[in-house]
């Protein structure tokens, strides 16, 4: 027994759970303890790192909570204004068509200052992939109403909760680009346990693989939390998204090799 | 082998641009210089050159285009008129603050709003002031003949590049619209993926292992890292004001009066100091050719030996404040012009320039 407790015999091979990252940077992340962007961020790297495509991908941060992201992730990239990566992934992917060219977004950003953006860039399949952090709310602004927030949803600009009559119903935009032709991957994933992070990372590669066949667009939405907009505890914010957002924002593929799924 | 052709300014642009051994065009249609896009739609560049044409679904998207291929070292265009490049200081703004070359061709018509769409000189300003938020200018060129659209087109890039700036071509309906003569370069090879890593090691094309990883951003939280940061970029604009400045004097040797104009403006007083002339009367033409830089140093030696500056253009007077700024005080300075998308005649300014400076 005291012998099995000793480092050396806990630190096997085998009993490997976790290692950092390798294309995450040593750079503390900016993002509040429990919030779902870390991770996203992690999975893309250990994306890029498994398929060894470090020296050809290029991302695009957003105008968001992870405008930084360019800090974290050990890639070449650029910061777009608010809104615009999709217009700047395509311009990169037809002047560069051999590399791998990506987008991270949150949902002011993707489906509400950039919607046109996001829906002629799916509209005419470019070859990149979208990856959409669907929060439910402006994290970085200070927990203001996005197009995503719930109906009766509390924020700073909806004190009284989401009132559609006046607010507009929340836009489901990854059901609205799954109708376009050029979309080829749509699907919903959410980062909150390891089984979903699994889910998430796999889809991510499918969308990378997509761009390597030259398929056209894949839009992965992840589902998240914002802990401090949501003003809740990190457990209890997962929680409440299982409970509220999930249900209308359900888990899942949306669209697989160009067919929406039954 | 120089190539003689027929053709309209915005046709010109867009022939030039091929030869320039530009790698993009993005754009979003309007009046009057949607030629430039559909000349390049009709040419195929990307059999010619592998220069891609592709039009966007608005300026805000053509320029955010831009933004995304001028941060991977490409040459990248847009042009627009008026309230589209209105639209597109956003962009221009975060380009100048992450310091990427990029060219934008504004082929003017007259404002403020929807305006009209006859040719115009009402965004001197927007131009040369830096259109959009922050503290910033763009290289600005202006042309004045269908053979100075096709010219700058190289001229811009290579500023750009040089300076890391944005550039704009700043013409007007008239000279987008009119046909002139041409006389092209030949074509000049696009970069190779050898030249940009080469001579834009900034440029976000993959992180190899022989480097750190690129980032194009013009956010910097710290105020203390973003003001060094502004202070670099004005010492940038100082070099293009002592380096890059661009005029053309016309029988300013024995001139009494001088008008001040550019574009479309310069040809009329041209034809002005023609009508002047035969009535004795001796007035030359200082064209700035670069806007910003503004030939502040040769307009005010100019006006050291003249009794009185016309700033003839079409606009309520926006170029006359960097004539007053530039010029000597104790000679007479005024604006003529016309608004509204109206070109004056020569005769209208032979006629001002009487009245308000040798009579005046
Ligand atoms: C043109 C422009 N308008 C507004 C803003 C302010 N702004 C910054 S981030 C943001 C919203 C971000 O929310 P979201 O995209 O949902 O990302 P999150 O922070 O939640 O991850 C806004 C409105 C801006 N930077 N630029
Ligand atoms: S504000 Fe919200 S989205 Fe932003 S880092 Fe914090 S928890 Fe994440």
């Amino acid at each position: 027994m005291e012998e099995n407790i000793k480092k050396d015999n806990i630190r096997k091979e085998e009993n490997l759970v976790y290692i950092k990252t390798k294309l995450m940077t040593d750079k503390v992340l900016s993002y509040c303890p429990g919030c779902g962007h870390g991770t996203t961020h992690r999975i893309i790297m250990e994306v890029v790192d498994e398929m060894g495509i470090q020296s050809e991908t290029i991302g695009i941060a957003p105008v968001g909570c992870a405008v930084l992201a360019y800090e974290f992730m050990n890639i070449d990239m650029q910061e777009a204004a608010h809104g615009r990566a999709p217009a700047m992934a395509t311009a990169m992917k037809r002047l560069m068509p051999e590399k791998f060219i990506f987008s991270y977004q949150g949902d002011g950003d993707l489906a509400a200052i950039g919607t046109a953006e996001t829906i002629h860039a799916c509209n005419r399949g470019e070859n990149i992939t979208i990856i959409f952090v669907n929060n439910g709310i402006y994290g970085m602004t200070g927990g203001q109403m996005a197009p995503t927030t719930l109906p009766g949803m509390k924020s700073s600009t909806s004190p009284y909760g989401r009132d559609v009559a006046t607010m507009g119903n929340p836009l489901k935009i990854t059901e609205l680009i799954a109708q376009l032709p050029g979309t080829y991957f749509v699907t919903r994933q959410a980062v909150h346990t390891p089984a979903n992070v699994r889910k998430t990372k796999k889809a991510i590669r499918k969308a990378f693989e997509n761009q390597k066949l030259k398929k056209g667009l894949s839009f992965v939405e992840v589902v998240s939390n914002c802990n401090s907009g949501w003003k809740m505890a990190p457990v209890q914010s997962n929680e409440w998204m299982v409970e509220n957002m999930f249900p209308f924002y359900p888990l899942g593929d949306i669209k697989i090799e160009g067919e929406l799924v039954k | 082998m120089k190539e003689l052709r027929l053709m309209k300014g915005n046709e010109a642009i867009s022939e030039a641009a091929i030869r320039a051994g530009c790698d993009g065009y993005f754009g979003y249609p309007i009046t009057p210089q949607s030629e430039i896009m559909e000349y390049l739609m009709l040419e195929k560049p990307e059999e010619r050159t592998g220069m891609i044409v592709l039009q966007a679904e608005s300026e805000l998207a053509s320029i955010n285009m831009v933004y995304g291929g001028a941060a991977c070292g490409k040459r990248v265009m847009t042009s627009s008129s008026s309230p589209g490049i209105s639209l597109m200081q956003e962009g221009i703004s975060y380009m100048a603050g992450a310091e990427l070359p990029s060219l934008v061709v504004n082929v003017v018509r007259g404002g403020p709003g929807l305006g009209t769409i006859q040719p115009s000189q009402s965004d001197y300003f927007q131009a040369t002031k830096g259109g959009g938020h922050g503290d910033y200018h763009i290289i600005t060129l202006a042309p004045s003949s269908v053979q100075e659209m096709a010219d700058f087109v190289g001229l811009a890039f290579d500023l750009a590049f040089k300076y890391r700036n944005p550039a704009m071509i700043l013409s007007d309906g008239a000279i987008g619209q009119m046909m002139e003569k041409v006389e092209f370069d030949e074509h000049r090879p696009r970069f190779t993926n050898e030249e940009i890593r080469k001579n834009t090691p900034w440029a976000t094309t993959g992180k190899t292992p022989d480097r750190e990883r690129n980032i194009i951003t013009s956010l910097d939280l710290d105020p203390a890292r973003q003001e060094l940061h502004n202070i670099k970029l004005q010492a940038k604009y100082r070099k293009i004001e002592q380096n890059e400045v661009r005029f053309e004097k016309i029988v300013c040797d024995d001139a009494e009066y001088v008008f001040v104009a550019y574009g479309t403006s310069a040809r009329i007083c041209q034809k002005a100091i023609q009508l002047a002339r035969e009535k004795g009367i001796k007035v030359g033409l200082f064209r700035p050719i670069t806007l910003y830089p503004f030939p502040k140093n040769e307009i005010n030696e100019l006006s050291k030996k003249v009794k009185g500056m016309l700033s003839v253009e079409m606009s309520a007077g926006q170029m006359i404040e960097d004539v007053l700024l530039a010029a000597e005080r104790n000679i007479k300075i005024e604006h003529f012009g016309k608004m509204g998308g109206i070109i004056p005649s020569p005769a209208e300014v032979v006629e001002a320039l009487e009245q308000k400076i040798i009579g005046g």
